[in-house]
C-alpha cells in the first residue's frame, strides 16, 4: 500500500501561492499543515455543540464531552495505552514535560539523586529540569553522541548510577537520528529509574505502542500531527499517574474544595486545572483518525521513500559541498534533513528559498546544546511529511545552487 | 512584493565576504561585550577602545548570517574613530531606520528620513531589511552589543 497520490488536495493551504509559486511546505517538524477534515471539525464543534463540559446537563454540553473523551479515547488506542484514563491532555509537549519535572520530580527527586538526558534534546528535555534542579540539587547527566549522531552508550552503565529518571527523544528534531528507546528502558528500568520518551517527532511518523517503547511517560503534541495547535499529549501508566501530585490548580482538577484545603479528582482531570482547549482535543482526535485511515506503516514507507530519494537528490548534485548531519541510512532515521551547504547561512539560504515558496527551518532548532556539539551556531532543516512527495524535493534541491552563488565567500 | 534585491545590496555582499576590522582586542585593556539573537543563534562579540572620549578600536568576531555579519562590519566602520557622542547619534539613527513602521514600508521616505539616511551612508544600504521584519534583529545585532558595552562603561 501507498499513500494517496492527490493527498496534498486534503490539505487546504498546501494549495497556497507564496511569492508567486505554489507553496512547497518543508518544515512539519517544526509544525504540520492540517487536512480539511480537522479543520471541519474544529468548525463544526464552535457551529453545533459549543458548551462547556463536565458541567451542563444540557444537550450541547452533553454531545461537547462525548466528543472530547471520544477523542481521548481514540488518541488512547493510537498510541496504545491501556485506558484512556492513562491520557492527560496539555498545551503542548513542552507543558508535558513540565508537568513530569514538577509533578514527579518535586515528588521524588532531592541531592544526590541523579536525571539522565541525551546531548540531542530539545530545549523542552532540557530547561524543566534545569529549573528543578536549581531548586533540589540533583544532578543532571547528558548521553553523548557518536560522530554520526547517534547516541553513544558505551558508558550507560556508569552514566546510570544512581539516576532516577532517564528522559529522552525517540527522534532527534535535529538530525533525525532515531533512538533505542526499548534497549535504554530496559536498561533503565533494571536499576529501578523511570522512562519519559519524547515522543513529538515520532508519534507523527511511526506506528507508536507505548508498551513496545517501554516508556513510563510519554510527551507529544498535537501540531506536528496533523491537529491544531495549543494541544499537547502527557501518557502515563495509570497507577503512575495516580500516585503523582497535581501540576496546576483550579477548576476540573478537583472533587472537592474546602476552606482547609481540596481533594483532587481522578486521573486524568486531576492533570486538567481549568477549561480544557475543547476544539483543539475534538481537532486531535480528528487528525489521528485522519492518520489512520492512510495507516502509520504507510506513512513511515513513504517518508523513508522520500528521504532516500532526497538525500540521494542532495549528494549527487551537490557532493562535497553538501553535509547532511546524522545517520546515513535513510531506513535509521526520520525525514529531517539538517543541512550545511557551501558556506551559505541558514537565514541567507532560507531568505531565497522563500522566493520560491519553499519554507525550510533556519535556526538552532531548540537544541542549543546539540549546535554547539556540531560546532555551528545554526542549521538548515528540511523536514517532510506525508504530504510531501518528489516535486518538493526537487524544488529544494534547484534552489540551493543558485543561493551558493549569491553567497559565495 | 520586497524581492531579494531590496535585501542583499551588492555593498551589504562586499561586507560579508570582506568584513571590515575583523578579530578580537585583547582585553583588559579594550572592553568587550556580547550580543547574542536567540531566534537564530548568531552570536558578535565587538571589542573597543576608547581614549580621549573616542572609540579608537573596534573589533568583530562571532559567526552569523550576511545580514549581520555585513551589518558588525559596516558598523565598525561607520564608528571606529568617532566621538562616543558621534556613535550613540549615528547608532539613534541606524536603529531609527530599522524600527520604521510596517505601513510606511514601500512609501516613499520623508524629507527628514532621508536626511539621516545621507548622513548614514553606506548603512542606508541596510534599509531594505525593514521589509524583512524576521531580519531586523541580525541587522541591530551588533549594534545593540555595542550599546550596551557602551553602556556598561558608564556604569
Amino acid at each position: 500500500m501507498s499513500l494517496p497520490r492527490n493527498i496534498k488536495e486534503q490539505f487546504p493551504l498546501l494549495s497556497q501561492v507564496v511569492n508567486g509559486h505554489q507553496i512547497v511546505y518543508l518544515d512539519s517538524a517544526a509544525s504540520s499543515q492540517k487536512p480539511a477534515a480537522v479543520i471541519e471539525a474544529m468548525n463544526d464543534y464552535y457551529r453545533t455543540i459549543n458548551a462547556n463540559v463536565h458541567r451542563g446537563a444540557y444537550e450541547i454540553a452533553a454531545q461537547a464531552t462525548e466528543a472530547m473523551e471520544s477523542s481521548r479515547e481514540r488518541i488512547a488506542k493510537f498510541i496504545g495505552a491501556n485506558s484512556a484514563n492513562e491520557v492527560v491532555f496539555t498545551k503542548n509537549a513542552t507543558e508535558s514535560f513540565n508537568l513530569v519535572a514538577r509533578s514527579w520530580g518535586g515528588q521524588n527527586l532531592s541531592h544526590g539523586d541523579a536525571v539522565l538526558i541525551t546531548d540531542m534534546e530539545h530545549h523542552a528535555n532540557i530547561v524543566p529540569w534545569q529549573i528543578l534542579s536549581a531548586e533540589l540539587g540533583f544532578e543532571i547527566r547528558w548521553i553523548p553522541l557518536t560522530p554520526d549522531g547517534q547516541l553513544d552508550l558505551t558508558s550507560l552503565d556508569q552514566l546510570l548510577d544512581g539516576v532516577k529518571m532517564v528522559s529522552l527523544t525517540a527522534m532527534s528534531n535535529v538530525l533525525g537520528t532515531l533512538n533505542p528507546v526499548r534497549e535504554i528502558a530496559d536498561r533503565a528500568h533494571e536499576i529501578g529509574a523511570l522512562v519519559t520518551v519524547d515522543a513529538s517527532q515520532y508519534v507523527p511518523h511511526f506506528p507508536t505502542d507505548v508498551e513496545d517503547l517501554g516508556a513510563d511517560l510519554m510527551c507529544f503534541t498535537g501540531h506536528k500531527m496533523c491537529g491544531p495547535t495549543g494541544i499537547g499529549v502527557l501518557w502515563g501508566h495509570e497507577e503512575l499517574l495516580d500516585s503523582m501530585p497535581p501540576f496546576l490548580g483550579g477548576g476540573e482538577m478537583i472533587v472537592d474544595v474546602r476552606k482547609d484545603g481540596f481533594t483532587a479528582n481522578e486521573i486524568p482531570h486531576k492533570f486538567e486545572a481549568g477549561t480544557p482547549p475543547i476544539a483543539e482535543i475534538i481537532g486531535l482526535g480528528a487528525a489521528v483518525e485522519f492518520l489512520e485511515s492512510l495507516g502509520m506503516a504507510d506513512i513511515r514507507q513513504h517518508e523513508i521513500q522520500l528521504t532516500k530519494y532526497a538525500m540521494n537528490a542532495l549528494n549527487n548534485r551537490y557532493g562535497d559541498e553538501l553535509t547532511i548531519h546524522g545517520p546515513r541510512d535513510p531506513d535509521q532515521r526520520g525525514g529531517v534533513l539538517s543541512i550545511e551547504y557551501r558556506d551559505v547561512h541558514p537565514h541567507d539560504l532560507s531568505q531565497v528559498l522563500d522566493q520560491r515558496g519553499i519554507c525550510i527551518r533556519a535556526g538552532h532548532h531548540c537544541a542549543k546544546p546539540l549546535m554547539k556539539l556540531l560546532g555551528v551556531g545554526a542549521t538548515s532543516r528540511a523536514s517532510m511529511y506525508l504530504y510531501n512527495d518528489e516535486s518538493d524535493i526537487d524544488a529544494l534541491v534547484d534552489a540551493l545552487e543558485p543561493a551558493g552563488e549569491m553567497f559565495a565567500l | 512584493m520586497p524581492g531579494l534585491d531590496d535585501l542583499y545590496k551588492e555593498i551589504i555582499l562586499d561586507h560579508y565576504r570582506n568584513p571590515r576590522n575583523q578579530g578580537e582586542l585583547d582585553s583588559p585593556p579594550a572592553h568587550r561585550t556580547e550580543g547574542f539573537n536567540p531566534l537564530c543563534g548568531d552570536e558578535v562579540t565587538v571589542t573597543f577602545e576608547i581614549s580621549d572620549n573616542s572609540l579608537s578600536e573596534v573589533r568583530i568576531a562571532g559567526h552569523g548570517c550576511s545580514i549581520s555579519q555585513a551589518s558588525a562590519s559596516m558598523m565598525s566602520a561607520a564608528v571606529k574613530g568617532k566621538s562616543i557622542d558621534e556613535v550613540r547619534e549615528v547608532t539613534r539613527r541606524f536603529k531609527a531606520m530599522m524600527s520604521i513602521h510596517e505601513e510606511e514600508i514601500g512609501s516613499e521616505a520623508s524629507e527628514q528620513t532621508s536626511d539621516e539616511v545621507f548622513e548614514l551612508g553606506d548603512l542606508e544600504a541596510l534599509k531594505g531589511v525593514v521589509k524583512f521584519p524576521v531580519r531586523i534583529k541580525c541587522a541591530t545585532l551588533s549594534w545593540n552589543a555595542l550599546l550596551t558595552g557602551l553602556g556598561e562603561l558608564e556604569g
